[in-house]
């Protein structure tokens, strides 16, 4: 069988250029422009070496705090999410009433778009209306009534926490299958042995859903490095570039017109994206690699 | 575990569980019957999003907020980016996945690869606009379908993949040896027996797609292209104290996305990992 004649190269050519030509070249042409002072102020453009860079790492600017505060969010929203998650899907796998019902419900925030799940949590966070502080007060705990969003020290917080409002149930289904695909009879063989629940737990649950796990992992840690949407909508960075993440910080460049700084940052997350890519493909692919 | 005759202990236990999976499922549903409940109240009633249900059930709001948020485009817009970026991606993606996995010379290992590497990759943006501007891509309506689309590619062919390895060779053999040519062998053959992962790329494309916000918030200027998500989001900025507008804006926005949730369920939960991890 000729294999070049039944499965030709242009099957695979639509995917390849379109990708090629509006993701990939992009990213090959930012790293170039990240060396230039191209701005929307002159059409002239020319080199300037490291500067931008220079600009970028320099302890005097807040880049870095926003490089910090991405990677802040990454793993705050991965931990607090898959753990929650893993609990919550470990406990509810037995025993529930209706589980579909429940299924359906909290994957729900997942489908919506991000953006309105900002919108609607920047009313539910509102100092003086919002359901939140009302809802504290009615009951009697005024003292934790707060400035979520506009608070210098609860903000990033606040953003966290609704991200992982938005996500956790996601995690939680998928795990939640992982764990009713696992066969009923290892847990009773391991009762037979007289397990205790945190043993079957550390023993059978945990390595059969390790695959599952990584998997929700490296797709969390990618959302979380390219964070946008949630963070523009609640906070747009505030206060004070308190909660401004990369993606943010690219945006308000690339607003104010200096663009070769936007793609100087740009391409410093590349950097980092291919340097843990790799490592994240592996982890995505490896099922494919053992058949 | 046990099913019958448990201890009084273990029935307490199973109460418990069922408090908290209605109080895990309250969480996640309260801020969504906000929605609902402030889409339906009137101007006086709406200062906040409060969690009380409406004095009068007022279904005008809806109409106020389709005049004036151009809603009707905006649904137009999302329908069309959402529907001819997802028929475009999943048609290449499935073609891809197909020759990439059918023949896995070295090459072609190392341009999966490459092609599976945008999964992780980020989008430089502003030299994206660049690129854009050189296609004359920049601000049309298919610049922003083909930008979707090439968002949207590395995830569906990884997605696919997987899929297309378990189709057994034999059946191209066989129907190369009656005569089949390439073409005719995939459109005939192989495309209707991967309907299942076809399905699954196609719900997740289109969700994605009918999402998304920060592509046309970089590459569309003019508000007659403008997806509902922006329209929404403008609209937001513009209506802030008005929640009931906000509100049944929103809902209107989502509706699509919850209605084919509704209807897809099975095939978008564990979608998003399908092509990593079997079931």
């Amino acid at each position: 069988m000729d294999k070049k004649k039944i499965y030709p190269w242009y099957f695979g050519a639509g995917a390849l250029v379109l990708y090629s030509a509006l993701f990939v070249l992009p990213s090959l042409i930012g790293i170039g422009y990240s060396f230039t002072n191209w701005s929307s102020y002159s059409d002239q453009i020319s080199f300037v070496g490291l500067e931008n860079f220079a600009r970028v790492f320099s302890p005097d600017r807040n880049y870095l705090d926003y490089l910090w505060n991405t990677l802040w969010f990454t793993v705050a929203t991965t931990v607090l999410k898959t753990v929650l998650a893993l609990a919550f899907a470990v406990l509810l796998s037995t025993g529930v009433k209706g589980l579909n019902v429940h299924r359906a419900i909290l994957y729900m925030p997942a489908i919506l778009s991000v953006l309105i799940v900002g919108m609607v949590f920047s009313s539910i966070l509102d100092p003086a209306n919002g359901l939140l502080n009302t809802t504290l007060r009615a009951v009697g705990l005024d003292a934790l009534a707060q400035k979520w969003l506009t608070d210098a020290h609860l903000a990033m917080w606040s953003v966290i926490g609704v991200d992982v409002w938005r996500g956790m149930g996601y995690v939680m289904v998928i795990l939640l299958v992982g764990i009713l695909s696992i066969s009923p009879t290892y847990y009773e063989a391991a009762q037979l042995d007289g397990a205790s629940s945190w043993q079957q737990f550390v023993r059978i649950t945990l390595p059969l859903l390790r695959p599952t796990l990584a998997v929700a992992i490296v797709l969390n840690v990618l959302y979380g490095l390219k964070v946008f949407d949630i963070v523009y909508v609640l906070t747009n960075g505030g206060p004070g570039h308190r909660t401004e993440v990369l993606y943010t910080a690219v945006f308000s460049e690339f607003s104010n017109g200096r663009f070769a700084v936007g793609t100087a940052l740009s391409t410093v997350m590349l950097v980092v994206m291919v340097i843990l890519g790799v490592f994240m493909i592996r982890v995505l692919t490896r099922n494919e690699v053992q058949e | 575990m046990s099913r019958t005759g448990r201890p009084p202990q273990a029935r307490g236990v199973g109460v418990v569980k069922n408090v908290i999976a209605w109080a895990l499922s309250a969480v996640m549903l309260i801020p969504l019957l906000l929605i609902v409940f402030t889409a339906f109240k009137s101007d006086d009633d709406a200062q906040s999003m409060s969690f009380t249900l409406p004095k009068q059930w007022d279904p005008s709001t809806f109409l106020t907020v389709i005049q004036q948020g151009k809603l009707a485009d905006g649904f137009l817009n999302s329908m069309l980016y959402s529907t001819a970026g997802t028929l475009l991606t999943v048609l290449l993606a499935a073609m891809a996945a197909y020759m990439f996995s059918r023949r896995r010379t070295r090459l072609n290992n190392v341009l999966y690869m490459f092609l599976v590497m945008g999964i992780v990759l980020p989008i430089n943006y502003v030299a994206l606009m660049k690129v854009m501007q050189i296609f004359g891509l920049n601000n049309t309506r298919l610049g922003i379908v083909l930008l979707y689309s090439a968002i949207q590619l590395p995830f569906m062919v990884f997605l696919m993949y997987g899929f297309v390895a378990r189709i057994p060779q034999e059946l191209d053999e066989a129907a190369v040896i009656d005569g089949c040519g390439p073409i005719r062998l995939f459109f005939s053959i192989i495309l209707p027996l991967m309907t299942p992962a076809l399905v699954t790329a196609t719900v997740l494309c289109f969700l994605n797609m009918w999402n998304e916000f920060v592509l046309p918030l970089y590459f569309l200027n003019s508000t007659d292209k403008w997806p509902m998500t922006l329209a929404v989001y403008n609209f937001f900025g513009k209506y802030e104290t008005q929640w009931n507008l906000v509100a049944a804006d929103v809902l209107l926005t989502s509706l699509p996305v919850v209605v084919m949730y509704l209807v897809c369920q099975k095939y978008i939960v564990g979608g998003q990992t399908a092509g990593a991890v079997k079931g």
